[in-house]
């Protein structure tokens, strides 16, 4: 009786296990806040039109500098204020959620790529191979990511498409030495051997046997580097040097927020409390797929 | 005996980088179904050995001279592509530590199915049964659980049977065995030895057993090589080997093992001298 329970216990969890990861994910407090954080941010953006109360270009002269509710002045309508145009603060803040989502996603899946591919072939085939590309990151790294990155928006002109190439320029090199690192430690693995015993492909034992046990690794750096990405657009915006002026931006709204920051302080408070939400979740997330993916670590 | 699978002639190979000698002129041979223990200090060339033949060499070391003759072919002289595929379907390897040697991100069933898949073409049914039947071959409990399971989830002794099952996989002639019980206790490595040996006399495999343990040697080999510093200084039998040494170095050796029989003698170390003196000789063509 006992073994038979037993038994069918373990059946029930081995049909299970094909879905466990995710729920190993979303059952660390880390993961489920910063995810659930960045899901619902994703949302909002998506449907900015649609649960936006006003037009964010929507300028009205005479509704100019109002406080949000609570404070002498409020405006009813205006939950967030306006600013010195009399634009609606909060649509101001959800439109900007696009912009800032956008780069996020498209940088640092660019900078996975380039990083993680020279990361590999440097960790895999060592020698003069790994001796360029590690020189490469070495000049690389130090030029001064801010001044690179304003230089090459700067040349190449403003707009999302440079910003994101910007990011991606400056920021494959932490891919690149994360991955390179971790490749060449699960090369020097027993497992390796083993495969090349007997006698599968070189490409073969890099992408199937190596790069699933890498995996993790980017995955989490990929999450950190959405921050970070974050912040270098709101940087980037803040100096004018993101999307044109008549898009919406958490950067571009701090930059006007400061101008009139004796008349009206929420104008900067509430991209700056969205923006450090957002790159408090995305390191959130990333520390906690760290731990949750990471094969030896799970129970 | 029977017909030798496996010669290895005058091998001979250094370091890249300094030119330091690893193997000088090894010379064994290998009969079918025969277990040869290959014994010796840490950097005495005894891994070196297995993985010049499965040709893993780390490439630091270059093999400068000599000939591995596997079932009459040279496998230093071989093009590349029959050599793998001889290779993979004829030879296999028992790493080490059974922690690293699976894949973390795998299911065991991928591992244990890989050479039936890429060398026999085995559709996934047929090579699932296979598994299925190494699994019960090297007395692993619910086979079915352990295919889906990944390696964290299994035992160090678990993980060892999977690794010997994979290394039955395609029935090769010969294993090459580097250390395979080091990773482990003593109560399981004991199990693993006979398993080892309960297999290999149903397959009439040859094994060559990389050891530093001559009461592993004791267990389970049919006869040894003794190497120090690359070359061979000792080789023949067991009983003989360990019984009747020979050779200077092999008595200090076997007296340097704690015996639970004679408490008495307590540890003795190998005398510098001898290793002194062995060095120079090893040194001297």
């Amino acid at each position: 009786m006992v073994e038979g329970a037993l038994t069918q216990r373990t059946d029930v969890s081995a049909t299970r296990r094909r879905w466990d990861w995710i729920g190993v994910c979303v059952a660390d407090p880390k993961v489920a806040v910063g995810g659930g954080f960045i899901l619902c941010l994703c949302l909002v953006a998506l449907a900015a039109p649609l649960i936006a109360p006003h037009d964010p270009l929507e300028q009205d002269i005479m509704l100019g500098l109002t406080p949000p509710p609570g404070f002498a002045g409020a405006e009813p309508g205006h939950w967030l204020g306006t600013d010195d145009l009399g634009r609606d603060v909060l649509s101001r803040v959800l439109y900007g959620s696009r912009v800032a989502l956008t780069v996020a996603f498209a940088a640092s899946a660019l900078a996975a790529v380039i990083g993680s591919t020279l990361g590999l072939a440097a960790g895999w085939r060592r020698g003069w191979v790994d001796a360029a590309i590690s020189r490469l990151v070495e000049i690389w790294m130090a030029f001064p990511p801010v001044l690179l990155s304003i230089l090459l928006v700067a040349v190449v002109g403003p707009g999302v498409g440079s910003v994101i190439a910007a990011i991606a320029i400056i920021d494959w090199t932490r891919f690149c030495r994360v991955v390179r690192a971790e490749t060449m430690n699960q090369a020097s693995a027993d497992y390796v051997t083993a495969a090349r015993a007997v006698g599968f492909a070189p490409g073969r034992i890099l992408m199937r046997e190596i790069f699933p046990n890498v995996a993790p690794v980017l995955i989490a750096l990929i999450s950190l580097e959405m921050g970070i990405a974050v912040i270098v657009e709101a940087i980037l915006s803040f100096v004018g040097l993101s999307v044109s002026s008549d898009t919406p931006t958490w950067g571009g709204m701090i930059a006007e927020g400061r101008q009139a920051l004796h008349e009206g302080w929420w104008i900067l408070a509430a991209p700056l409390t969205l923006l450090l939400l957002t790159v408090l979740a995305f390191n959130l997330l990333g520390e906690g797929l760290r731990r949750a993916l990471d094969p030896v670590m799970r129970r | 005996m029977s017909a030798p699978i496996l010669v290895i002639d005058g091998l001979s190979a250094v370091s890249q980088r300094d030119g330091t000698p690893i193997l000088r002129r090894v010379s064994l041979t290998l009969h079918r179904g025969e277990t040869r223990g290959l014994v010796g200090e840490s950097g005495a060339g005894k891994s070196t050995i297995g993985k010049a033949i499965l040709h893993i060499l780390p490439s630091a070391v270059r093999v400068t001279a000599g000939q591995i003759l596997f079932e009459d072919r040279d496998l230093l002289t071989m093009p590349s592509a029959p050599l793998r595929r001889l290779i993979g379907e004829r030879i296999a390897l028992i790493p080490q530590d059974p922690m690293t040697a699976l894949n973390p991100g795998r299911r065991i069933e991928a591992q244990l199915t890989d050479g039936l898949r890429l060398i026999r073409g085995a559709s996934a049914r047929t090579a699932r049964a296979r598994a299925l039947s190494l699994l019960e071959e090297v007395h692993i409990r619910e086979p079915e659980r352990v295919l889906r399971a990944y390696p964290h989830e299994l035992s160090g002794g678990m993980r060892q049977r999977v690794l010997i099952a994979a290394a039955f996989a395609l029935e090769p002639a010969l294993i090459i065995a580097d250390e395979p019980t080091t990773a482990l206790d003593v109560t399981v490595q004991k199990q693993i030895l006979r398993l080892l040996r309960n297999m290999q006399n149903a397959h009439g495999t040859a094994v060559l057993f990389v050891t530093h343990d001559l009461g592993v040697v004791a267990q389970v080999c049919d006869s040894v090589t003794l190497l120090f510093g690359g070359k061979v200084i000792e080789e023949g039998p067991v009983a003989q080997v360990l019984e009747a040494p020979r050779h200077a170095y092999a008595r200090a050796l076997l007296d340097a093992c704690p015996r639970s029989d004679h408490p008495e003698l307590g540890l003795r170390p190998i005398p510098a001298e001898l290793i002194a003196r062995l060095r120079r000789e090893v040194a001297t063509p």
